[in-house]
């Protein structure tokens, strides 16, 4: 009796599990295939921000491309364990210091000089071996009701009046907020970036979860400025209509930390076996096609000069030019962090 | 742990002497006690509630108290954050992982409970105790191991969660994993963190098998087990059932509340039909396949470790539970390393998917296997060599059958925990192959709740399967027990806790809370 009862469940799930196994190796072609004239991507990027681009990307590279999604971090993790075990071809990120790192490791191998060109030297590696495809600068959000005077905001020291104090909105574990305390440690040095945070700190700022909670509480008017990247902003007011979004946001002087331009951008992998494809799909990327895509899409600002926005009012990068750091050392991030630690932001 | 002795010692020996990283294990254990003690009142009350009282239809709602095992911590924590705002922080995470997690003491208390004589009790009451005095001297030591078995599970599975506890911005110990790694793009510094982890949860252990210590409940004899007779709540009845209402209403009705209103507005609710049939397939193929590997590894594992007792068992079996304490990420990163390297044919496939399921999960179904061998007698065996049968006779034919609703339970528990995990399935999957959990990764990752919602929901419905499949592991106790001068010698105790043991000698398998939403 007993071994009946227990007998029977044990017996569908073996069969299924058979099936399945069967089925997954049937049903799907890829899976059994080697890499051998597929163009592998790995991709930091979200599948739903750039699942459409890459898709076309077979036509532009002429071979088969597969693509692995996941987080940024964890993939160059993921690559520097796999080392020159890899399999990936092309390695696209959605920041420049996951590309610092790889390109520090040894992982990248310099591109073509006539794609480095096609963008503003700020914006690629300055030995070639990673070019940026899009960027995104930091912005205020704000409630126009609570912040009347935006204008005069023009720096992130003026984040330290006193009226201010529990009504800044920021996402401390977000990487866009840990390249924003690195720029500012590469533009006033360690101390001079320590008592920016210690002050910032004694703000009693609110601390969230990422920039779209950010952008929320501003909308809701739980904080008056909050900390966030633009095209958050840009993504909402076109989900949901721009009457019905009650926050803005404000540029600050682009001399200022708070105004830093960081990038997405992408890497051909040392040792791919596809090199060509790899090339082509990084000229692919830059294309104005795509570049405009970026633009409409997403709300980032394409890299490539001569394209603009046709639906998104962006001010031009040109006039923008953010803060001008090195955007490799946007990979000092574990310095960053413990400068985090220390003043107590996290 | 090859990565941890490599290098990184000096690294992380620096992250773990400051003074943030002190402060965040002490939280860590703070937050833990805290969902513990929580979620043996509500466990233990509901179990009491359902399994000994006229409550109102208690019988539905003894199965649907177990249900929200099937909600991952990650989704309730969405839920929750993105209705109410102002939740976050200690008391918002408290919520969210008592609501997820309190099942975990809830079954295997009601198996108890169902097992328990009740003449017992009414011995207690006929010689002049009250209720409330029989229920504390009497009922709770005879579930004390059950409920410390759930106990266990529920402290570990709220040591280790990343993803409930990042989403309500309760900064804990599993963020400075999280953070080291992401900083350095190393693994090194984070499998030596990962350590520390695993040592709270040895000291979690082994406090929990000294909780239990030598309160020993053996008994000569089976008793009669029958049904007890329910006891009248009278003016407590409405207070009693608004209570279980308020409970499933908190960690059942608000999530799926949620979930539906995110599939009935948003803009970004664009449902791909067949993406998502594609996305439940892979969930339900891969989990399956890693609950037959781990059941299947789980068994030898699990007689083992029963019927060798001794030092080295416990070791053993402790040993265990650390494996169970890595973050997903850890563990996956180990399996890229060895993978690439020497495993390339299954590199980046589902075999070796399969085999990170295994790593990870191999300790629930260890436990809840070595469990219920230890409760079956091993006179059995013994008689059945006797008759000439050999060992591997007495295996096929007595051990492992008498062993079966363990078995069912560790291979339910994989499967459930399967369905859910997130990191480890992120990287070593198939290129171009989503499951339930990375969708949900993706549409939340770009903010787009709504579009998610048709994945969460899957996932939850799913998820139900192998609950509903350990609660009626749990039910059908009873049946059994009541039916109990069926098989000859009264193997009466077959029941496993469903996580594992009721008695002293037993112990659990762990669920392993890996996939926080970024979890």
């Amino acid at each position: 009796m007993r071994r009946s009862r227990l007998a029977l469940p044990a017996a569908v799930l073996t069969v299924t599990a058979t099936l399945a196994a069967c089925g997954s190796g049937a049903g799907d072609p890829a899976a059994g295939e080697d890499t051998d004239g597929t163009l592998v991507i790995y991709s930091g990027r979200n599948e739903n921000l750039v699942g459409p681009v890459l898709d076309q990307l077979e036509d532009a590279v002429g071979i088969p491309v597969r693509v692995r999604y996941a987080g940024t971090s964890e993939l160059a993790a993921q690559l520097l364990e796999e080392g020159e075990a890899t399999d990936a071809d092309l390695f696209f990120g959605q920041d420049a210091g996951a590309l610092g790192a790889l390109g520090n490791a040894g992982m990248l191998t310099p591109l073509d000089q006539e794609v480095l060109d096609l963008v503003d030297e700020d914006y690629r590696d300055s030995e070639g071996r990673w070019v940026a495809t899009s960027g995104r600068a930091r912005v205020l959000a704000y409630d126009p009701e609570q912040v009347p005077e935006i204008d005069s905001i023009t720096g992130i020291d003026q984040l330290l009046e006193p009226q201010w104090e529990g009504k800044i909105g920021f996402a401390p574990s977000n990487a866009s907020f840990h390249a924003f305390v690195t720029a500012l440690r590469v533009d006033r040095g360690e101390d001079g970036a320590r008592e920016w945070l210690e002050a910032f700190a004694a703000q009693d700022p609110q601390a969230y979860e990422n920039n779209i909670a950010v952008l929320d509480a501003v909308d809701a008017g739980q904080v008056a400025l909050g900390l966030i990247n633009h095209y958050y902003w840009y993504q909402r007011a076109a989900e949901v209509g721009e009457e019905n979004v009650d926050a803005r946001i404000h540029f600050l002087d682009n001399d200022d930390p708070g105004a830093l331009i960081n990038v997405a951008g992408a890497g051909v992998i040392a040792g791919t076996d596809q090199p060509d494809a790899a090339a082509r799909a990084i000229a692919f990327l830059l294309s104005d096609e795509i570049q405009q895509y970026f633009a409409d899409e997403t709300a980032e600002y394409p890299v490539v000069e001569g394209v603009e926005s046709a639906v998104f009012d962006l001010p031009p990068l040109s006039e923008l030019q953010g803060n001008r750091i090195d955007l490799n050392d946007l990979e000092s991030l574990d310095r960053t962090l413990a400068l985090l630690d220390e003043v107590g932001l996290t | 742990m090859v990565r941890a002795g490599e290098s990184g010692w000096a690294t992380a020996w620096e992250i773990v002497v400051r003074e943030r990283t002190l402060r965040l294990v002490l939280r860590s254990l703070g937050l833990t006690a805290a969902v513990t003690a929580a979620c043996l009142v509500i466990g233990i009350g509901l179990a009491w509630l359902t399994t000994r009282t006229d409550l109102p239809v208690r019988r539905t709602f003894g199965v649907v108290a177990a249900l929200p095992l099937a909600v991952p911590s990650y989704v309730a924590a969405y839920a929750w954050i993105s209705t109410f705002p102002n939740l976050a922080g200690f008391w918002g995470t408290l919520l969210v992982l008592v609501a997820c997690t309190y099942p975990y003491v809830y079954l295997p208390v009601v198996a108890a409970l169902r097992r328990a004589d009740p003449s017992l009790e009414e011995v207690s009451r006929s010689l002049g105790r009250s209720s409330l005095t029989t229920f504390l001297r009497v009922t709770i030591p005879q579930i004390r191991p059950a409920a410390a078995a759930g106990g266990l599970l529920v402290a570990l599975y709220a040591l280790s969660d990343f993803g409930a506890p990042s989403l309500l911005r309760y900064d804990v110990f599993t963020r400075v994993i999280h953070d080291s790694y992401r900083s350095s793009f190393d693994r090194t510094p984070a499998a030596v963190l990962s350590l520390l982890l695993v040592v709270l949860t040895i000291a979690i252990t082994v406090g929990e098998a000294r909780s239990r210590g030598r309160a020993g409940q053996a008994r000569v004899g089976s008793g009669v087990a029958r049904t007890a007779a329910p006891v009248g709540l009278g003016r407590w009845k409405p207070a009693a059932a608004l209570a279980c209402v308020g409970v499933v209403g908190v960690s059942l009705a608000f999530p799926a509340g949620t979930l539906l209103y995110w599939l009935s507005v948003g803009s970004s609710a664009r449902l791909d039909l067949g993406r998502l049939t594609d996305a439940a397939t892979a969930t339900v193929v891969v989990a399956v396949l890693g609950a037959v590997v781990t059941t299947a590894l789980a068994i030898p594992v699990g007689i083992l470790a029963a019927r060798h007792s001794g030092r080295s068992a416990r070791v053993l079996e402790q040993a265990t539970y650390a494996g169970h304490a890595l973050p997903g990420v850890v563990v996956a990163l180990a399996l890229v390393f060895l993978g690439v390297r020497y495993l390339q044919p299954i590199y980046q496939e589902v075999p070796l998917l399969v085999l990170g399921y295994a790593v990870l999960f191999l300790p629930a179904a260890v436990g809840a296997v070595r469990a219920s061998v230890a409760q079956s007698p091993r006179r059995l065996e013994e008689v059945s060599r006797s008759l000439g049968l050999g060992s591997w006779a007495t295996l096929r034919r007595v051990t492992v059958p008498l062993a079966g609703p363990g078995i069912a339970t560790g291979a339910a528990l994989v499967l459930l925990t399967a369905m859910k995990e997130l990191p480890a399935t992120l990287l070593l999957r198939p290129t171009g192959m989503d499951t339930l959990a990375t969708r949900l990764w993706t549409e939340t990752g770009s903010g787009a709740y709504a579009a998610a919602a048709p994945y969460a929901a899957a996932l939850v419905l799913l998820a139900i399967v192998p609950a509903i499949l350990l609660t009626r592991v749990q039910t059908r106790v009873v049946s059994r027990t009541t039916a109990a001068e069926a098989p000859a010698p009264a193997v009466a105790p077959i029941t496993v806790a469903v996580l594992g043991p009721t008695r002293p000698t037993g112990s659990t398998g762990p669920d392993s809370p890996e996939g926080g939403a970024q979890r």
